[in-house]
């Protein structure tokens, strides 16, 4: 049955690489092709969720790329597919770009493949291919309306600042290598000899709190927005920031084994819970309200993940998905429809359509935490227990817990509760055709949302320990029945509380309120900082390159011909002079040699007779 | 059958030499795809057969200078064969690019198709003295490619390449002759020289000779603070030169370090692998900040080839570290290193055929010239941000299959190095998604730069242009998704490698 994981993976990928190479020529087949892969693959993952299949293939000498459902993944694949399908249907329907749709849909096949490839890969090489190929993707979406700048700005801050935690993997997978896990299987690693594993486990969180955006990475997700609804539907709910948080339930056995960072998991996912909590409520902007709530909701999962709920991380996971993919495609849908994302703008538009407004208003009710509904229960399985062990990180959740009941309430009191003059009107919309989706679109966002509503079912103790064994994980820990009625009773009151509460200006001073609003900007300092020191030190570098590397070069080679003048002025000249010199000297013997050539017989005679002599004096010396 | 793929080359150039330069250009410029596309044919003929042996093969022996211990001797093994492959590949793709090329055709073909033997020549020669021949007059060809045929300031670029890297190859002989020395009795021939390893254990001397060979195929790499012979050289070259020279010319220097400095000075590596590994982690960092800073697409392209040739020798020197031990890590390092010389070469090759492209249409290679190229030319905008991210290290590319090796296999040995060398993939990065946005992407400015005469705006990629680019890119593909064919024959070498240096 290997073949079924590689279809699973593989299927989406080739298909969306075809289409988006396509141009304007697969503009109308896109989406049908698109809504038919992304069905196939729901059921092919279906059948991999039953059988389970795992293959691996040689990669590298001793590293394998290996595929299999196990652990976490089984839980996940069936949502992931199911929200790929729903946001494809709905683009393909209602709020689709219809300027190259068959590179947007070849995109999110590419996008969702790639998250299937996280989501089953058993060993760091394919873990760490999918996880990156993904981000580029997610590039490539979030960049899609490529004309404006402010998109492909964010497209960039979001791929550095993705890839930046994502160094943390390559880190890990060196120090696995170097600590004795020579295949990089991601079960090999709870194995690891010392110092390694806790520098592979720090490694992989902090690649898991970028992709997941959680602090301190927390502000490329608020640039994120830049992106087309549906992908951002995506983008939220089912991949991409459930990445990391899959990442860490998966990686749950090497984290058991490293308290420490352990401990640090679970303090920054509460932390982000809380102050992401807070970002969303001082929102004004429909869609930075859900976006931050989506950090928010992660920090749960990431909550879970640091305290080894595995089983409770992974039904909170599910639960979210359904939740945000749903309220992102009906605020999609409104952009489209009216024109603005702006909350005051949107007051009442629950009322245009019930369809919508319904939908919303559940998925909000979900988000929100209102009891019997999935995400009350599933946040309730994360706390369970924590309170006895670690009273401060259950405090910090509850808080957390609570400003979800004000955003997700704030949400719904908005679109229902029309201004005095009556709701607004459609118009023609920025992304796409404009008006209000057509009555076929509907199901994709109500069937999300109902499931959304009764996900809850997994966190029963008769399901959840069922589950829990069939992924090989530990059975959660079921919250006591005082802890479920403190949280149902917290939940209803803080909403009762909001909804009275109104429109009247929350008793937070303003400042706090506008410095919240601003999330994406509040990061960046943080993020500016490197990059501009980045920026300083490339010129100066690039300044001492052509101004002292280069000119030394240049000087060498300056010396060079320099000391070949001075050379040819102190020795050559010289020594040139010296052979002239010596010629005349020559020439003046030679001519003083001529002179005896009198050509006169008598002369030579006596010239004779001299050499005779002197020959006769030198013969009578020597001897 | 080696000997044919070197000379088959310099043989159509022998019979194209005679005609005249008036015939028409394309009798040259056909006539250097036919040989290149023959020749590449053939080297695939020689990895399937060589897929079937071990070691060496195809290896051939004939006295030259008897002696001086010099021979003609060539083979190829798992760590030359892919560079033999690259060559061809890349000489294919120039030939097909410039089949349109009008000006100065004739010596431009010759040049080309005598480039092509020497290159072909070095990566499969197995002795000291044949390797260096090849390794200068590959210099002195790309000399007259730069000066003949380049731009702007084509003249003091080119004679700057010329004497730096001849220098080089001074240092070069020096070395070869220290280790001609040192055999006994005294040879040139690497597999004989590589058997004995004469100066293992002689501390100075070898020393020396480690010193003056690696100076002079550090200049050749270029490795900081060598390297700056090359943007000017890159800048100014013709499209096609600067492919052939980022893409085989640098890997002579690295391939040079496989294949002589690391297995006929095993020890001496082991003593100095620190400092290679500390050359590689500023090549690194230095290459791609520097790039960062640059204003000139070509330039650009040039210092990011510093940054990735930074990792080729970082694997190397971690390789010769941890002697005895970590045998899985090194062996990565060394295949990761010999894979980047590939990915390199095919990626860089169509970084420089764009550069060439967008030189053509808009006559500047000044990025701030241009934006939104996307609009009216969408393939070139495609092609461009493939490479782009490829270029970066994104998985399902050469580029990642290569730097993950490394940099896993790096870290297990020289943690700290390594390390530090990490954020080289987030600037290299950055940098290239910068110029990705300037270049393609953005609002397109109502009157374009520099009009060209006929067309109003930027025309999209040729035929002949796609056709050179897209097999390279597909090469790249196929390396980053089903990579065995091309490491199993690489592992197999670096196996080899790593067990001679210990």
């Amino acid at each position: 049955m290997a073949f079924l994981v590689w279809s699973l993976v593989l299927l989406p990928v080739l298909t969306g690489g075809v289409l988006a190479c396509t141009g304007t020529r697969g503009a109308v087949p896109a989406f049908p092709v698109g809504i038919a892969v992304a069905a196939a693959d729901l059921v092919a993952a279906v059948a991999a969720t039953v059988v389970r299949p795992s293959s691996e293939v040689p990669l590298f000498r001793g590293i394998g790329f290996g595929l299999a459902v196990e652990g976490p993944s089984g839980l996940l694949l069936v949502p992931v597919t199911a929200v790929v399908l729903a946001v494809l249907w709905f683009c393909a329907t209602a709020i689709g770009p219809r300027e190259s749709a068959a590179r947007f849909t070849g995109l999110m096949l590419v996008f969702s493949g790639a998250m299937l490839g996280t989501v089953t890969a058993s060993g760091l090489v394919p873990l760490l291919v999918c996880w990156e190929v993904m981000g580029a993707t997610s590039w490539a979406l979030i960049g899609f309306w490529w004309r404006r700048n402010t998109a492909v700005r964010a497209a960039n801050t979001a791929l550095l600042t993705t890839r930046s935690a994502d160094l943390g993997m390559y880190v890990a997978a060196g120090s696995a290598l170097a600590g004795g896990a020579g295949s990089l299987a991601l079960d090999e690693l709870p194995e690891l000899a010392a110092p390694w594993s806790t520098v592979a486990a720090g490694g992989l969180v902090v690649a898991a709190l970028g992709k997941s955006a959680q602090l301190p990475f927390h502000f490329w997700l608020s640039r994120a927005m830049e992106g087309p609804s549906g992908v951002s539907a995506l983008l939220h709910s089912a991949t991409m920031v459930a990445a990391g948080g899959y990442l860490l339930l998966r990686v749950h056995p090497l984290l058991a084994e490293e308290s420490g960072v352990a401990a640090a998991t679970a303090w920054i996912g509460a932390l982000t819970a809380l102050v992401l909590g807070l970002v969303a409520v001082a929102q004004r902007d429909l869609k930075q309200l859900l976006a931050a709530s989506t950090s928010a909701q992660l920090g749960f999962v990431v909550l879970a993940a640091g305290t080894g709920g595995v089983f409770g991380g992974t039904a909170h996971l599910v639960a979210h998905a359904a939740t945000k993919a749903a309220l992102f495609l009906v605020a999609g849908a409104w952009l489209v429809g009216f024109g603005t994302e702006r909350l005051v703008e949107l007051r009442g538009v629950g009322r245009v359509r019930g369809g919508l407004g319904g939908v919303f208003t559940l998925a909000a009710a979900v988000l929100a935490g209102l009891p019997p509904l999935s995400l009350w229960a599933t946040k309730d399985g994360i706390l369970a227990g924590l309170g006895e062990h670690d009273a401060a990180l259950y405090s910090l959740g509850t808080a957390a817990a609570t400003l979800a009941t004000l955003y997700g309430v704030k949400a719904v009191r908005l679109v229902l509760t029309p201004p005095p003059g009556g709701p607004p009107v459609v118009r023609q919309g920025t992304e796409s055709g404009g008006g209000l989706p057509p009555g076929r679109a509907i199901p994709a966002p109500a069937l999300l949302s109902a499931a959304a509503a009764v996900l809850g079912v997994l966190t029963l103790p008769w399901t959840s320990e069922r589950l829990s064994r069939a992924i090989g994980v530990s059975a959660p820990a079921v919250p006591t029945p005082a802890e479920g009625a403190f949280s149902a009773a917290l939940a209803v009151v803080t909403a009762a509380v909001v909804w009275w509460w109104g429109r009247r200006p929350p008793p937070v001073p303003a400042r706090i309120r506008s410095g919240l609003r601003r999330w994406g900007v509040f990061g960046t300092p943080l993020a500016r900082l490197p990059v501009r020191a980045l920026a300083a030190l490339a010129a100066a570098l690039a300044t001492f390159d052509d101004r002292v590397l280069d000119r030394g070069v240049h000087a060498l080679a300056g010396a060079g011909i320099r000391s070949a003048r001075a050379l040819e002025r102190a020795v050559e000249r010289p020594l040139n002079g010296g052979v002239y010199t010596l010629s005349a000297v020559v020439g003046g013997l030679g001519r003083t040699a001529r002179r005896a050539q009198t050509g006169l017989l008598h002369q030579y005679y006596a010239q004779a007779v001299v050499a005779l002599l002197a020959l006769a004096l030198l013969l009578l010396v020597v001897r | 059958m080696l000997s044919l793929v070197v000379f088959l080359p310099l043989a159509v150039a022998a019979a194209l030499a005679p005609l005249p330069s008036t015939v028409s250009p394309r009798v040259f410029t056909v006539g250097w795809v036919c040989a290149a596309a023959v020749d590449a044919l053939l080297v695939l003929v020689v990895w399937l057969v060589h897929a079937a042996g071990t070691g060496i093969t195809f290896e051939q022996r004939v006295p030259w200078i008897p002696g001086a211990g010099v021979g003609y001797h060539v083979g190829v093994d798992g760590l030359s064969l892919p560079l033999v492959g690259l060559t061809s590949a890349l000489f294919l793709a120039c030939a097909v690019h410039s089949v349109h090329r009008t000006r100065g055709v004739k010596g431009f073909v010759l040049l080309f198709l005598f480039l092509q033997t020497c290159c072909l020549g070095l990566f499969t020669a197995l002795d000291l003295i044949l390797f260096f021949v090849y390794f200068d007059l590959s210099i002195v060809g790309m000399y007259f490619v730069i000066a003949g045929w380049g731009s702007g300031n084509a003249g003091p670029s080119a004679l700057k390449f010329f004497l730096y890297t001849f220098l080089g190859s001074l240092a070069l002989l020096l070395g070869f002759l220290g280790l001609y020395l040192a055999a006994e009795p005294h040879t040139f021939d690497i597999v004989e020289l590589a058997r004995a390893a004469p100066l293992s254990g002689q501390g100075v001397f070898g020393a020396l000779v480690l010193g003056a060979i690696g100076v002079g195929l550090l200049i050749k790499t270029p490795v900081f603070p060598f390297h700056t012979w090359m943007p000017p050289a890159h800048t100014d070259a013709p499209a096609v030169g600067s492919v052939i020279l980022a893409g085989v010319l640098l890997k002579m220097g690295t391939y040079g370090f496989v294949r002589i400095a690391m297995p006929l000075l095993p020890r001496t590596w082991n003593e100095y692998a620190w400092l290679v590994v500390l050359l590689g982690v500023v090549s690194v960092l230095y290459g791609a900040l520097v790039a960062f800073a640059q204003e000139d697409f070509k330039r650009m392209v040039a210092y990011t080839s510093v940054n990735h040739m930074g990792y080729v020798i970082l694997a190397l020197g971690s390789a010769g570290l941890a002697v005895g031990s970590a045998e899985q890590a090194r062996v990565l390092a060394v295949t990761g290193a010999v894979t980047q010389m590939v990915s390199h070469g095919l990626l860089t090759g169509v970084l420089f055929l764009l550069a060439g492209a967008l030189y053509a249409r808009g006559g500047t290679h000044a990025m701030g010239q241009y934006s939104g190229l996307a609009g009216p030319a969408p393939v070139f905008a495609g092609v461009t941000a493939v490479t782009v991210f490829a270029s970066f290290g994104i998985p399902g590319f050469s580029g990642f299959v290569a730097e993950f090796q490394i940099l896993a296999g790096a870290l297990a040995t020289a943690t700290l190095a390594a390390a530090l060398a990490l954020p080289g993939i987030l600037v290299t990065a950055a940098l290239l998604l910068r110029a990705l946005h300037r270049i393609c992407l953005g609002e397109r400015p109502s009157i374009p730069p520099r009009p060209t005469e006929g067309s109003h705006d930027f025309t999209d990629l040729r035929a002949n242009e796609l056709t050179a680019m897209l097999p390279l890119l597909g090469a790249a593909l196929l390396i980053g998704t089903l990579p065995r064919w091309l490491l199993a024959p690489i592992e197999a070498g670096a196996v080899h490698l790593v067990g001679a240096i210990g």
